[in-house]
């Protein structure tokens, strides 16, 4: 069955239908990783967003029920260039059409993919939605330029409720931005006792509960709609440390005063290489940002900047002077994307240790 | 870190001939890494005993030795130049291997000359099996569990203690062969006693099954600040248990998770890292299909031939970076050379699909064992891209130049049912035109998955492309359904082959529907970032990047994969018309299909096509870019077959016309110019029923040279002295038909000799004349040569410039032609006639100093000869004296006959230059590792009938000190004429085990009667092989043996 994608600059492609008939607006986006389809699909930070896959062939190993990131993927539309027939992985339990369907999430196949990328490289990210007609073309494109798809998402995506998954060591508040699971994969694996809360937890919650870390999450859209979330953590930051990620790294910088920018089409994919300024050592980091943070704001804050992307320069990690806080704009968390930055959680549990041994009124 | 200033003067050592297992991808990265340190401002000296490369190019390296590749050689070349260090891991494991060698004898820390790159401790403990296991051990990584056993009881022992199944690989067999998997006690008793009985040292290498894991492949880079990346990973689709490089691969990597993914590539990182590689690293893994366990299989600690596909899959040139990180240079400080924006500390994403099949030699091998395992029996490869994986697999099929243009194969659809399930089970190089079938027949996935353990995934793409075959026949003329052929990589040929009619009427449709590739480009990062790469793959996708070429352009056709008889001689050539083509004010476009090659390194013309070589991708090119015309000269038989159908669809072929290269080709239109110009030829006949065989031979009058037009095998071409002979001869080669002629030519006894001339249609350039060593019955590319000729006098030279001159004027050529030659009583015969580039030309230019492609291309795009300061006529010979010689693999390929005859069966080659004929020579058999003792046991076995001519032979042996070893009835004759026998040998078992014993040094064998594969003469020679013992067939190649090791002996003298 044909299926159409519409931008709001009017273009239409034409390719195959798949997965859902569910159709809403969201900001185009591509990703150019190879491998790791269905964590992208189930990373909140693509919630409202309609992902294009550089990789060509999508499907081949189809879903499992390990490497889900969420169990709600609030994306809104999943774009390729070939999707498999017949998929195959011994962990396999459905075909990745199927998981669409049920999620309620449509796909589209056999379009020009390269010709989209270089397109939203061109001009940048831009709205579109998909649809089986081209009935109401010009009343849909119009509908995509007035629509705000990523506004308010993160409420959307974040835990409503707070909750406990209890472990045995450290105690840490992970804030729900649009937190992937693998942030809480890596804390498991870390023996940490987690407490996830939700985006709007204020300082008095989270000090209330005695954390002796509080981790920012990922998740999706503009980080300067979090401003209360910046104030929790100016509030916290002296006290407790903090490790941000993604939305979490861009709230800490709100939150010391710096600024955010619009990427012109972001970073997605796992091959950014990424150097450490302390060690000059260069690992290549999962992405997924269409934010960052503005290097030139960063002067006179109390930040340093400890991260930079090799190519671009983005800003990819940061540091507080005096507080025991640092955040990265990239995933340590991986899933999907290489494990070459994991040790930061572990530099986030030597914080934490070192912290708890300075006596607190000293 | 910035590049080292403390050394100035770099040795690259080169990979020797072509061998299976090590092709021209050692010339790619040789060549790169050596432009690459110019780059950075080193002098280099390169040694590589191969002159057929561009590596050996004086434009390459500021120093270039032709030399062999021994401790020996290569020591007086370091003392002579004495550089500040080597980088050995460019030339692969020959290259590895002789610096390992050379700093064992104690030259590199005697003249402080440092070993760059990976450091030999690193190299020592990736091919050490042991260290390897201790390695994996520490860090906790996963290896099968092996061991070496001498006897069945142990190998029982190991097999109960790891259990079955397990592989039995005896050590040192002939391809591999006596291996096998053993499920049980009774598979492990027969199959490890024979393996034992095989192995020259009576061992074999016990080892788990891992065989149905699912085999992957990454290509990581590390430099010396400890920055480590995956350039690629590849998947194979053929799952372990086949040779990586016979084995289909597809990149990306298609069927793993991503948990599975970055498992194996932390996995390969952790290796890179422990093993401290500086450079390039290749490590294969096997993973459990049905768990997260994997195994190491191996790591090679260099580039190789994986590096070279992952290069051309990615477009990121590994050998380039890895010569730059040896000398110090970061990752993160080198530019991605493709996008140039970016740095090289850059992991590539991949928009697209790419498939790579190996290219085997079965076609000219037609005995040879077919069966695919550990051992690798492929020549050379195809890549093909695509942005669907059917399409990128279609387009492999139609690269390789094989009968199957497609998933048809007449053969498999002929096949029984259990041949069918057999050939499923047991795989051959065929296996994927048997799975095609399979399908067809109605076997479902997961019953083929079954017989194969292939992933269904990959299985469905065959299947998928058979489905589709259907949906054709049942809509003929359907664009929409067209439209999904097309995507899926159908070419015309298969399109038309399925709606019964033309390709041509089948592209004029496609056409007229507007059914038109689009033009991809390759950037490393998946239109991530802007770029120009100037590097290209056809789809039926939307959008097309490629522009036509502003300037006027000009398309050069590769040569496609390497097999035998088109080597990388040819590509050597394409590369070498690139430049001339520039160098003329032209933009230069090239297509072709091979990943191995320089001349698909993007950087070398303006324009890269990477696509299959067939009359429908050419024109689809041609469309686009309206070129000025094609060169076809220079691309071998490949590039020569697609002129006349190019110029049929009205594209200009630029140099010779294709009416005129047809003159050269066509038999009749050939023997009236040779009458017209009063040149001589061999008298030759056809004839396609036994009495016409007798009639046309009492015409020509004996001897005469039989042979059938249809060669199977290369043994039927034969010389018989009387009539009686032929009826036997006819008896033996029965098949007599009007499609199966019988060819009989008149036997000239005589020396052969080839020249390759340039013709710009007035002046005729012989840059100079090979000599051959062997006479009539070797194919020339398999024979000894050498320049100038030692055996030709003024007036013979004369003669064969004359007649050059006067065919090359006559046949119209404009470029470049190629012509044997006989001469038989002091007189010129004509043999043939190429009309286009041979194989010689890497040879020749390198020792004349003219650069014949580029000569050759600038007469073709309109330079006369004269123009360019060439007379006419044989150019000046030179001082010294060059010998090239054939190089072959057989030790790789069970079953094939080493017996040289009319057809090629040499896989690469070898030069040795010297200021004396025997020096060279000695230096050629150096070079293809023929190292003999000054005297020792030689095995004669000779043909009924050469007795006469085996006298003096045995005599010359005699004299230098060696013994002879004979079978009984040469015995008879060699005593009766007083040569002194040391041995009389009976039966083929007895010389076997002297073979196994070391105890015989060298052997001749031309009993050319005997290629039945359990015949005396076929044994013989097998066993030869099998032990690495020298084995001649060819009483000429042991004539010159012998004048080199003459000239080495001193002369022993009685007092009369």
């Amino acid at each position: 069955m044909k299926r159409y994608l519409i931008l709001e600059d009017g273009t239409v492609y034409t390719g195959e239908a798949f997965g859902s008939t569910t159709f809403s607006p969201g900001e185009v986006v591509f990703t150019t990783g190879m491998v790791g389809y269905q964590e992208a699909i189930t990373d909140q930070s693509f919630a409202n967003q309609i992902l294009v896959f550089t990789n060509p062939l999508i499907g081949n190993y189809g879903i499992n029920n390990e490497d889900n990131e969420t169990l709600h993927p609030q994306i809104k539309g999943v774009i390729c260039h070939q999707i498999a027939r017949v998929p195959s992985n011994w962990k396999m339990t459905e075909s990745l059409p199927a998981f669409l369907e049920k999620n309620n999430i449509p796909g589209l196949s056999g379009i020009d993919t390269r010709e989209l990328v270089r397109k939203l490289r061109q001009y940048g990210t831009l709205r579109g939605i998909m649809t089986d007609t081209l009935a109401n073309t010009e009343k849909t494109v119009a509908l995509l330029q007035n629509s705000t798809p990523t506004k308010g998402i993160i409420s959307k995506v974040s835990t409503k409720e707070a909750y406990a998954n209890p472990g045995l060591k450290r105690n840490i508040i992970v804030i729900d931005f649009g937190m992937k699971n693998s942030i809480l994969r890596e804390l498991n694996k870390r023996n940490c006792n987690v407490t996830v809360l939700p985006y709007n937890a204020t300082a008095s919650e989270v000090m209330e509960l005695n954390p002796d870390g509080v981790l920012l999450s990922n998740g999706p859209g503009d980080p300067t709609e979090m401003e209360s979330a910046a104030e929790m953590v100016a509030e916290i930051e002296q006290h407790i440390p903090i490790f941000g990620i993604c939305m979490g790294h861009q709230i800490f910088a709100l939150a010391n005063g710096a600024q955010t920018y619009k990427m012109k089409f972001g970073h997605r994919g796992f091959n950014h290489p990424v150097r450490d300024l302390h060690t000059g050592k260069i690992a290549f980091t999962s992405q997924n940002h269409g934010y960052a943070v503005d290097p030139a704001s960063i002067a006179n804050t109390d930040l340093k900047i400890t991260h930079t992307e090799i190519n671009d320069g983005t800003v990819e990690g940061l540091e507080h002077i005096k507080y025991p806080a640092f955040s990265v704009q990239f995933h340590p968390d991986a899933a999907p994307g290489p494990h070459d930055a994991d040790a930061l959680f572990d530099k986030f549990m030597k914080l934490i240790d070192s912290h708890k041994e300075v006596p607190a009124y000293a | 870190m910035p590049k080292r200033t403390d050394i100035h003067k770099i040795l690259v050592i080169g990979s020797g001939p072509i061998i299976i297992g090590q092709a021209a991808e050692f010339d790619y990265s040789g060549t790169q890494a050596c432009l690459a340190l110019r780059e950075e401002g080193y002098e280099t000296i390169l040694v590589n005993s191969n002159p057929a490369t561009i590596m050996t190019d004086t434009e390459i390296a500021d120093h270039v030795y032709i030399e062999p590749l021994t401790v020996d050689s290569v020591s007086r070349i370091i003392r002579q130049e004495y550089p500040d260090a080597i980088l050995p891991t460019l030339g692969g494991q020959i290259g590895l291997n002789l610096a390992v060698a050379l700093s064992k004898t104690g030259i590199l820390d005697e003249l402080g000359i440092e070993l760059l790159g990976t450091k030999l401790e690193s190299i020592d403990e990736a091919e050490d099996r042991e260290k390897f296991k201790e390695l994996m051990e520490d860090l906790g990584e996963p290896v099968p569990a092996s061991q070496t056993v001498n006897s069945i009881d142990e190998a029982l022992t190991f097999a109960h203690q790891i259990g079955y199944p397990v592989i039995v690989r005896p050590a040192f067999t002939m391809g591999g062969t006596g291996g096998g998997i053993c499920h049980d006690d009774t598979e492990m008793k027969s199959i490890a006693k024979n393996g034992l009985e095989l192995s020259p040292t009576t061992q074999c290498l016990i080892e788990k099954s891992i065989a149905g894991y699912k085999e992957i492949e990454f290509e990581v880079m590390r430099d010396a600040a400890d920055n480590v990346m995956v350039v690629c990973c590849m998947e194979n689709f053929d799952p372990v248990g086949i040779h990586t490089g016979d084995s289909i691969v597809f990149a990306p990597n298609q069927t793993l998770t991503d948990r599975e993914y970055q498992m194996l590539r932390d996995c390969a990182l952790k290796l890179i890292r422990a093993l401290k590689i500086e450079g390039g690293c290749n490590v294969q893994l096997a993973l459990d299909p049905h768990s997260y366990h994997y195994d190491v299989i191996e790591v090679n600690p260099r580039v190789s031939r994986s590096s070279a596909l992952a290069s051309k899959a990615t477009g990121y040139p590994i050998a380039k970076m890895a010569a730059k990180i040896a000398v110090g240079l970061t990752l993160d400080e080198i530019k991605n050379p493709v996008t140039k924006t970016t740095y090289a500390e850059f992991e590539p994403a991949l928009d697209y699909v790419v498939c790579k099949i190996p290219r085997w030699p079965f076609d000219k091998f037609t005995q040879a064992d077919r069966h695919l395992g550990s051992q690798m029996k492929a020549t050379g490869e195809v890549m093909a891209i695509g942005r669907t994986a059917e399409e990128a697999l279609h387009k492999a099929i139609r690269s390789l130049e094989i009968d199957e243009k497609d998933l048809f194969s007449p053969l498999a659809h002929g096949a029984t049912a259990a041949e069918l399930k057999d050939k499923l089970i047991h795989p051959q190089d065929d296996r994927l035109f048997y799975l095609a079938e399979a399908f067809r027949r109605g076997y479902s996935l997961s019953q083929v998955h079954d017989l194969t353990k292939i992933s269904v995934y990959f299985l469905d793409i065959v299947k998928h492309l058979v489905e589709l075959e259907g949906e054709l026949s049942d809509n003929p003329f359907d664009p929409e359904t067209l439209t999904t052929a097309k995507k899926y990589g159908f070419s015309d040929q298969t399109i038309a082959n399925l709606w019964k009619t033309t390709p041509a009427k089948i592209r004029a449709f496609r056409k007229q529907n507007e059914i038109i590739p689009v033009y991809k480009m390759i950037d490393t990062c998946a239109a991530e970032f802007a770029s120009s790469t100037p590097y290209f793959y056809s789809s039926y996708d939307h959008e097309s990047e490629s522009q036509q070429t502003k300037q006027p352009s000009i398309l050069v056709l590769g040569s496609g994969p390497i097999r035998i008889g088109q080597g990388v001689e040819f590509d050597y050539a394409t590369v070498h018309c690139v430049k001339a083509i520039q160098r003329a004010g032209y933009k230069a476009i090239v297509i072709n299909s091979n990943p191995e090659t320089v001349s698909t390194d993007f950087s070398i013309s303006d324009k890269l096509y990477f696509e299959p070589l067939t009359l429908e991708d050419v024109l689809n090119v041609i469309d686009l870019e309206h070129p000025k015309g094609v060169i076809v000269q220079f691309g071998g038989q490949t590039a020569i077959n697609l002129a006349a159908d190019l110029a049929a669809n009205g594209v200009k072929i630029l140099g010779t016309t294709v009416k005129d290269l047809d003159a050269a080709e066509d038999r009749e239109v050939f023997d009236k110019v040779i009458n017209d110009l009063k040149l001589k030829q061999p008298v030759g006949l056809t004839a396609t029923n036994h009495a016409d065989v007798i009639k046309a031979a009492t015409k020509i009058g004996y001897p005469v040279l039989v042979r059938p037009s249809y060669v199977l095998g290369g043994k039927a071409m034969e010389i018989v002295y009387n009539q009686d002979e032929l009826q036997q001869y006819l008896q033996q080669n029965a098949t007599v038909t009007a499609d199966h002629p019988i060819l009989i030519d008149t036997y000239l006894e005589g020396r052969e000799c080839e020249v390759d001339a340039i013709c710009d249609g007035k002046n005729v350039l012989l840059p100079g004349i090979m000599e051959h060593i062997e006479h009539a019955g070797v194919h020339s590319g398999d024979s000894m040569a050498v320049y100038p000729p030692q055996h030709f006098d003024n007036d013979i030279k004369q003669q064969i410039v004359n007649a050059t001159k006067k065919l090359a004027v006559a046949l119209k050529c404009v470029g470049i032609m190629n012509i044997q030659f006989i001469v038989h009583n002091h007189e010129v015969y004509i043999l043939e006639v190429n009309p286009r580039a041979s194989r010689t030309v890497p040879f020749l230019s390198k020792i004349t100093g003219i650069e014949m492609a580029q000569v050759a291309t600038k007469v073709i795009l309109g330079q006369s000869l004269a123009d360019q300061g060439f007379d006419d006529g044989l150019y000046p010979e030179p001082q010294t004296i060059h010998v090239k010689a054939p190089v072959f693999s057989f030790n790789k390929l069970a079953g094939v006959d080493s017996f040289l005859g009319p057809e090629m069966k040499s896989t690469g080659e070898v030069m040795g230059s010297d200021h004396t004929f025997a020096k060279a020579l000695r230096k050629a058999f150096v070079g293809t590792h023929v190292q003999l003792p000054n005297y020792g046991k030689v095995l004669l076995t000779i043909e009924h009938g050469n007795e006469d001519k085996i006298l003096p032979i045995a005599n010359r042996l005699r004299k230098i000190g060696w013994q002879i070893i004979t079978t009984g009835e040469t015995d008879d004759f060699l005593e009766n004429n007083n040569v002194h026998i040391m041995k009389v040998v009976q039966g083929t078992n007895e010389i076997k085990q002297l073979l196994k014993n070391g105890q015989i040094d060298l052997v001749i064998n031309t009993m050319q009667h005997d290629y039945e594969q359990n015949s005396v003469g076929f044994k013989i020679r097998q066993d030869a092989i099998a032990q690495n013992v020298p084995l001649m067939t060819s009483l000429d190649t042991v004539r010159a043996l012998l004048s080199m090791k003459e000239s080495q002996a001193l002369e022993t003298i009685t007092i009369e």
